[in-house]
């Protein structure tokens, strides 16, 4: 894969340059390294996937692409510049948004607010202006809204728009948390298993929604995913991780012949 | 007769132009889209309507083309209706949930060139059939979403289309067309969904539908300010009617929702004036609120009991105007304040005038809800043929065991065999490339053949249906089999979602019974019966113990009508799956067909008649996106209770 040149895809999506480079990233939590020495990139337009054992390291490595672990050694390269160490809401503000393994939304709030908080790095009033909420604090809710409401479109929440989060089964959460993330019109969406655990009708409608942002919206999306088969149908190219390292690097069919991905999942003694 | 005699509107674009000229600034259609109420005018309307209209004819749309319509209820989809109708073309709506050979066959049969379909899932369905189909031309979509890498030679946007028709300045053979457009000309085709063989393609003349729509409005005093929600199947006559027929000649609301699932919400945020429903979504609505009861408090829940029954016993008869006494109508008002009033709310009813069922038969116990809560549903009769008014029931005379009185204009006659038979000026003009149907069913003085067995009530003069006539039969020691009359009553439980009697030339009757999902469902997490699948639920002792109950109360009543006393259930079994539609078992608009459910589960009817305790079958079934799979199960074999019969005396 050492094409750079913008190409297009069989099924007629149109990839760009490269819009992440990962360069020798070295991640340590004291004495452990979680990330070893890795080097990868994400091509814009792309549905870039990482996947690995348990332990793997793709979290940790979702987290350094986010900002919220700053690796010990290595770069990392968004939009051929490179990242000083940052706050993740200044990695937001980027035009990075992300969904989380677990899913991280306020259970009290409607879906309709949760989405809404998807634009905040899109809000420039004040505190006192948006308690006020007079001319501009109004004119740009409104203009805030008219976007999540296509986001609620897209993903046809419309039905739980004004239903408490904690009332919804996990896997409308999911797509919710989806729809917060969109909110933010990112230039690259983050999921981190977007399916775990979730009845195949749910990942197939998932998996849907996934193809359709990348396709309607052109957002380079990087996934961490378990459901080897949802990983080989989606993405265009798959990084493969075992205890930190990169085991390997291409396209599904590279990957799937690859020895020692195999060996890596159906498990071989690591001296 | 060439024009109506008052010299009125002779096809639906002058109804429009006479509600622009009326109505003009009034709004004419709503849809809610991005969490706003959007609404046109008639001013707008009848601009958007144009617009397609002159696209269509960029298209190349030649007098009586017909062009198909398919998709969820939406404004632009009525509108592309009358936009077919302005050009002088025959609109068709589909069934928006049909499978694609389904939407195959009726696009082959009626030859439509255009296709004006809602999103990429109709889009989808046509694409599949599409090498079979050479009339069809050009695909007209309304939501592009996904459908950016589709080959675009032979399929448009609906607002490209509008686009282009703008552009052309074409406005003055649109209105030479419509101009051309007389009374007696196809004003639309429906497909009935029948329970037997295949789809008929019924024309609906201009006179068919103005006429209708007149009558109908009439009756009920429909007024401008109405307000109605579009959400049954654009194909079913009784869509076309209320949002089309009706709504032009008022010149009232069509308001449609913003997805399927929001239909509850925007029933309630619209509030409509005029609501039509068949009986299985009063049906759901009822068991909603008996759910949602069960997990109320207990000082709510003595409330709304004990109000209620001051609804059930006063309502109905305010409703009809009878005295009622100062107490109990005090009673009644505090009723409102507490209970009743808020509950209307919820269910979005509260401002309804005019509350129409039809389709099924609706259980009395549902219908004398609706009626406690002050709203007056009223039940109706009819089907595709009749442009729907066949019979339905004047305000003050409502009952549930009746459809009422012939509609104004509709004669009605009863056969020696109990069939029913009518004429009215809304009987049908032909069945498309089918003389024989036609004729078979309309003689030659203009009577219908309803194909339902009846009588008129002495004294009243209300239409009774008792069962399909053809379902009608003899059991082997003569007595009369009616099936419905018994399915109705058992699927008047909760419980029951479907019921299907046989017994026709056998010694005793059998029963298939579905379970009603969610409340079954719900009882069984309130006692703790753990379930895993739709299956399981379906065969749990308990469950099958439950519904034994429900079979011997009806049992018990049913032997108490001597002339229906043999359709006692001796036997039954609950099915492992749903019957559906997809699967053939059900029509669209949700009725069962009792010769494909007779063929299909063929095993299960010989085990019912067999004396074993439990059967394996396997099934075949029909997933929502076409494929086919199997599922197979051992469902157990209940014995009824059988009541004993009340012996006529001195007969």
């Amino acid at each position: 894969m050492a094409q750079t040149e913008p190409y297009i895809t069989a099924d007629g999506r149109q990839i760009g340059g490269v819009l992440m480079d990962m360069r020798g990233i070295t991640l340590r939590f004291g004495g452990v390294e979680a990330i070893k020495n890795i080097s990868f990139d994400i091509r814009e337009g792309e549905i870039r996937a990482i996947i690995g054992p348990n332990g793997a390291g793709k979290s940790s490595m979702l987290n350094v692409i986010s900002g919220f672990y700053h690796p010990q050694d290595g770069e990392v390269w968004f939009r051929g510049e490179k990242r000083k160490p940052m706050k993740p809401y200044q990695v937001a503000r980027l035009g990075i948004a992300r969904t989380f393994q677990n899913i991280a939304l306020f259970e009290g709030m409607s879906v309709l607010d949760n989405i809404m908080t998807g634009r905040l790095t899109h809000m420039k009033t004040g505190l006192l202006a948006q308690a006020v909420w007079k001319g501009r604090a109004e004119r740009e809710e409104v203009a805030n809204r008219e976007i999540v409401e296509k986001v609620i479109d897209f993903l046809e929440i419309q039905a739980i728009r004004k239903t408490p989060v904690g009332r919804l089964p996990y896997g409308l959460k999911k797509r919710v948390e989806l729809a917060r993330a969109l909110a933010a019109e990112p230039k690259l969406l983050l999921l981190d298993e977007p399916m775990a655990g979730m009845n195949v009708e749910e990942k197939e409608d998932m998996s849907r929604f996934i193809l359709d942002v990348n396709d309607e919206f052109g957002t380079t999306i990087a996934l961490i995913e378990h459901d080897m088969g949802v990983v080989m149908d989606l993405s265009d190219r798959v990084v493969v991780m075992d205890y930190g390292r990169k085991i390997g690097d291409g396209t599904p069919d590279e990957v799937r012949n690859n020895q020692e991905v195999i060996d890596a999942y159906l498990g071989v003694a690591h001296e | 007769m060439l024009a109506p005699a008052d010299g009125g509107p002779v096809n639906l674009p002058q109804l429009l132009a006479r509600n622009v000229a009326r109505h003009g600034a009034k709004a004419a259609y709503r849809e809610k889209e991005f969490g706003i109420w959007q609404s046109w005018t008639w001013v707008e309307a009848a601009e958007q309507i144009d617009a397609l209209a002159m696209g269509l004819l960029t298209l190349g749309a030649a007098v009586g083309d017909h062009i198909a319509v398919s998709g969820r209820n939406r404004p632009a989809l009525y509108w592309a209706m009358v936009a077919a109708q302005r050009i002088g073309c025959i609109p068709v709506p589909l069934y928006a949930e049909a499978a694609a050979e389904e939407i195959a066959y009726a696009l082959d049969h009626c030859g439509a060139r255009f296709a004006v379909v809602g999103d990429q899932e109709q889009v989808d369905k046509i694409a599949d059939v599409r090498d079979g189909l050479t009339a069809l031309e050009h695909v007209i979509y309304l939501d592009g979403r996904g459908l950016r890498k589709y080959d675009h030679a032979a399929m448009t946007s609906y607002a490209d289309v509008q686009k282009a028709g703008r552009a052309s300045g074409l406005i003055d053979v649109v209105n030479a067309r419509s101009a051309a457009r007389g009374y007696d000309d196809t004003c639309v085709m429906l497909y009935t969904s029948g329970t037997t063989g295949r789809p008929k393609g019924v024309v609906l003349s201009n006179r068919n539908v103005i006429e209708t729509s007149k009558n109908s409005a009439e009756f009920d005093h429909l007024r401008p300010e109405d307000e109605v929600l579009a959400y049954l199947p654009m194909a079913w006559v009784g869509d076309f009617i209320f949002s089309i027929g009706q709504a032009m000649w008022t010149g009232f609301c069509v308001n449609c929702p913003e997805s399927a699932d929001t239909m509850q919400l925007d029933l309630r945020e619209i509030g409509p004036t005029y609501f039509f429903a068949p009986p299985r979504v009063f049906e759901q609505q009822l068991t909603n609120v008996m759910i949602r009861m069960e997990d109320a408090g207990r000082f709510k829940k003595w409330l709304f009991h004990h109000y209620m029954a001051v609804g059930r016993r006063v309502g109905p008869l305010l409703l009809d105007g009878k005295n009622v006494g100062l107490l109990d109508r005090l009673n009644y008002h505090l009723a409102k304040l507490l209970v009743i009033g808020p509950l209307k709310n919820t269910l979005g009813l509260s401002r309804v005038r005019v509350g129409y069922t039809a389709g099924e038969a609706i259980g009395p116990e549902i219908f004398d809800f609706y009626r406690a809560l002050g709203i007056n549903l009223k039940q109706l009769y009819g089907q595709t043929e009749a442009t729907v008014f066949i019979t339905q029931q004047p305000d003050g005379e409502v009952r549930s065991d009746t459809v009422g009185v012939p509609s104004p204009g509709v004669e009605l006659r009863i056969a020696e065999n109990g069939e029913v038979f009518y004429r009215s000026p809304g009987v049908f003009v032909e069945y498309y490339k089918n003389p024989e149907s036609t004729a078979s069913t309309k003689d030659a003085e203009g009577w219908v053949a309803t194909g339902d067995a009846g009588f008129i009530e002495e004294g009243s003069g209300h239409l009774r249906i008792i069962d399909r006539a053809k379902d009608v039969g003899k059991m082997a020691d003569g007595r009369l089999f009616a099936p419905k009359y018994v399915e109705n009553k058992l699927k008047f439980y909760p419980n029951i979602l479907e019921a299907v009697v046989f017994g026709a030339g056998r010694d005793y009757c059998t029963a298939f019974i579905n379970i009603d999902l969610t409340a079954v469902g719900n009882w069984a997490e309130r006692n703790n019966i753990a379930y895993s699948s739709y299956q399981e639920l379906s065969q749990h002792p308990r469950v099958l113990d439950m519904i034994l109950g429900h079979v011997t109360a009806v049992n018990e009543s049913v032997a108490a009508d001597p002339m229906l006393a043999g359709c006692q259930v001796h036997r039954f079994l609950v099915l492992h799956k749903e019957l559906d539609a997809d699967d053939g078992e059900m029509t669209r608009t949700r009725k069962v067909r009792r010769r494909i459910v007779e063929e299909k589960f063929h095993d299960l009817i010989t085990a019912l008649y067999g004396g074993a305790a439990e059967v394996y079958t396997e099934t075949e079934v029909t997933y929502e996106d076409g494929r086919k799979g199997k599922i197979t199960a051992t469902l157990a074999l209940c014995d009824a209770v059988v009541a004993a019969e009340h012996k006529v005396a001195a007969e």
